[in-house]
């Protein structure tokens, strides 16, 4: 493939990419309002258009023709920049995510993903512990005490998980033996006995899942773990003085990063696109996609389910959780998976 | 091709940058800076020489200093905290008495 | 050609930040500068091959490390720097001494430029192999740094723990 087409090509599977994940993150909020709704015995949003599918445009609207309030206090330059900065390393990490297997379009033979990096994963972990930066400067730049205290909360709480985090996704890495994201869920292929999915979370990373998912809602502060940004604490925490269209780059910076934690637990533990395959070949090129847009939908159903079924932690618990429990277990999977891979080999 | 000098001058002039200002500024955070700044410098020399000779032990080597600067960051803002609720102050030239 | 662009854009980055973090008067902007310098210095990385130590680069020394400068800057508050009267050494030192150094990085410029050098991604350096200089040639090293860390931990929660107020009646009877 020529340099051009190669260009060419991934400027379009960006561009797709981008328009995608911005669909998803604003129809990602529509599930979470309708799934919450229904749990609390209430219809979410239904005005809007045919159950309520039309909420995110309106949504949308409303967030630009609002007044964009920047008050006098703030420390400008930053305050500016750190929704930014949330936003862009959240939209980051979709780079290296794979979709699906490869595809032969117009003759050429391209895989499902902007790159294919051989230290994929490492990319990912990279871009989270960027993140940081975002809630941490939007919490000191907006020169308010609410602010402060929940921008200091919000990233002393993602500093300590993302150890948990890490560590839970070495296990992974162990028995697939690369960073490359597409090699980890080619790893993942096949059946045991004909039957269970030869999936990670089946094949001795349950820990590491469970691990993973509560690191995953603690770096993306959802409830249990979003006391940083509880409206009945502080306000709204590091986006207390933020309105319209900054406060809307918050709102997206954070379903983004929850939808790139549940392709990540897809691709790392729930087997990728491997699925059962049956039909055309035309069916058979799109249904990787489809099964994998399926797990990634079950994950995020059940970090909403979560976010309407638990009460939050207070901060001591929630520290104390990160570091006295998940931490030593981490650290224990790993020791175990390491000294199982030795072994066997 | 980018001869190699290039990288070590590049190097060099984030080390000089480093020692400046570590020797001209004030406030004892960006003096803190200033030497994870000549870390920085070292460590590109490090990589830029295991590439020339084709020697991995330099980005081991990095790894290495990597960690120390870690160990050496949380130690040294730990006594930065510890300085500043005695003596209420982050400026170098105020904290000359051992004793307040 | 590529890589000498790629280089020079990156480095002007790199010398561009480091310059900033001395101009600048708040602590903040200093810290971010440093952040941008450690930001490029991983694509330069990258440019050499060096893969893992780019990546562990962002993770560990941007992503950690800085935000516990960052951290710290918030949490004690520290204001703008005053400006202190110039100092005559720095003066007599320093120009002549910028001088003498912006020759000495000319020439070096000057009379290397065209040679051979290092290519684009010249020493690869995944982390498998990495992993296995680390954990073989390596193996002492990485122990006793294990050890360092482990006791800045300790340090650090000992030197900056409040101590204790004992309540009144816990004065011990002698």
């Amino acid at each position: 493939m020529s340099v051009t087409t190669f260009v060419i090509v991934s400027v379009i599977k960006t561009v797709i990419a981008l328009f995608v994940l911005l669909t998803a993150v604003a129809y990602s909020v529509w599930l979470e309002r309708k799934v919450v709704g229904h749990m609390q015995n209430r219809w979410g949003p239904s005005y809007v258009g045919p159950f309520g599918l039309l909420q995110p445009l309106a949504d949308g609207a409303k967030f630009l023709l609002k007044e964009d309030l920047t008050p006098p206090h703030v420390y400008k330059p930053l305050y500016i920049a750190a929704p930014m900065l949330s936003v862009i390393f959240a939209l980051t990490s979709i780079a290296v995510i794979p979709i699906g297997n490869w595809v032969d379009i117009f003759g050429l033979h391209i895989p499902l993903q902007i790159t294919d990096l051989n230290i994929g994963l490492l990319i990912i972990l990279g871009v989270t512990s960027m993140g940081v930066y975002g809630v941490a400067l939007a919490g000191w730049s907006s020169n308010s005490k609410y602010s402060l205290l929940g921008g200091l909360r919000a990233s002393a709480q993602m500093v300590s998980y993302e150890i948990s985090l890490g560590l839970s996704l070495i296990g992974v890495l162990i028995t697939a033996g690369s960073f490359s994201l597409r090699t980890i869920v080619e790893s993942q292929q096949g059946r045991f006995w004909g039957i269970i999915p030869r999936w990670n979370i089946f094949h001795g990373q349950e820990v590491a899942f469970f691990i993973y998912l509560m690191s995953a809602y603690a770096e993306t502060n959802r409830i249990p773990f979003d006391l940083p940004e509880a409206e009945t604490e502080l306000v709204a925490g590091y986006h207390t003085e933020y309105s319209a269209m900054k406060f809307a780059m918050f709102f997206m910076a954070e379903y983004a990063n929850m939808i790139t934690v549940g392709c990540l637990a897809t691709l790392l533990f729930l087997g990728g696109w491997n699925g059962p395959l049956f039909g055309p070949p035309l069916l058979q090129a799109i249904l990787p996609v489809f099964w994998f847009v399926a797990k990634v939908f079950a994950f995020l159903f059940l970090y909403i389910w979560v976010r309407g079924t638990l009460p939050r932690f207070r901060y001591d618990q929630l520290m104390a959780f990160g570091w006295k429990f998940l931490f030593p277990l981490a650290i224990a999977n790993l020791v175990i998976t390491a000294l199982v891979v030795a072994l066997r080999s | 091709m980018v001869p190699l000098p290039y990288y070590l001058v590049l190097s060099g002039i984030l080390f000089a940058c480093g020692v400046t200002g570590f020797l001209i500024k004030r406030n004892i955070i960006t003096i803190f800076m200033s030497i994870e700044l000549m870390l920085n410098g070292v460590n590109l020399s490090f990589v830029a020489f295991a590439a020339h000779w084709h020697a991995l032990s330099g980005q081991v080597f990095v790894f290495f200093v990597m960690v120390v600067a870690a160990a050496e960051a949380a130690v040294g803002l730990a006594i930065i905290i510890a300085v500043y609720r005695t003596r209420e102050t982050l400026n170098v030239d105020q904290v000359n008495l051992l004793k307040l | 050609m590529l890589h000498l662009v790629l280089f020079s854009v990156f480095g002007a980055i790199c010398v561009a930040g480091a310059v900033n973090l001395l101009v600048q008067r708040h602590p903040i902007n200093s810290a971010l500068s440093l952040i941008a310098v450690m930001a490029s210095l991983a694509v330069e990385y990258l440019l050499l091959g060096a893969e893992f130590v780019a990546a562990v680069q962002v993770i560990i020394y941007a992503g950690a490390i800085m935000v516990l400068f960052v951290f710290v800057i918030m949490l004690l508050n520290a204001g703008e720097e005053e400006r202190v009267g110039g100092s005559r050494v720095a003066i007599v030192f320093g120009i002549p001494g910028m001088l003498v150094g912006s020759v000495l990085t000319a020439w070096v410029l000057l009379r290397y430029s065209g040679t051979s050098g290092v290519e684009l991604g010249a020493m690869p350096g995944p982390p498998k192999t990495i992993g296995w200089l680390l954990f073989h040639d390596f193996l002492l090293p990485f122990e006793v740094t294990s050890i360092l860390i482990l006791i800045a931990i300790m340090g650090a929660v000992v030197l900056a723990s409040r101590e204790e107020i004992p309540a009144p009646g816990e004065r011990g009877e002698v």
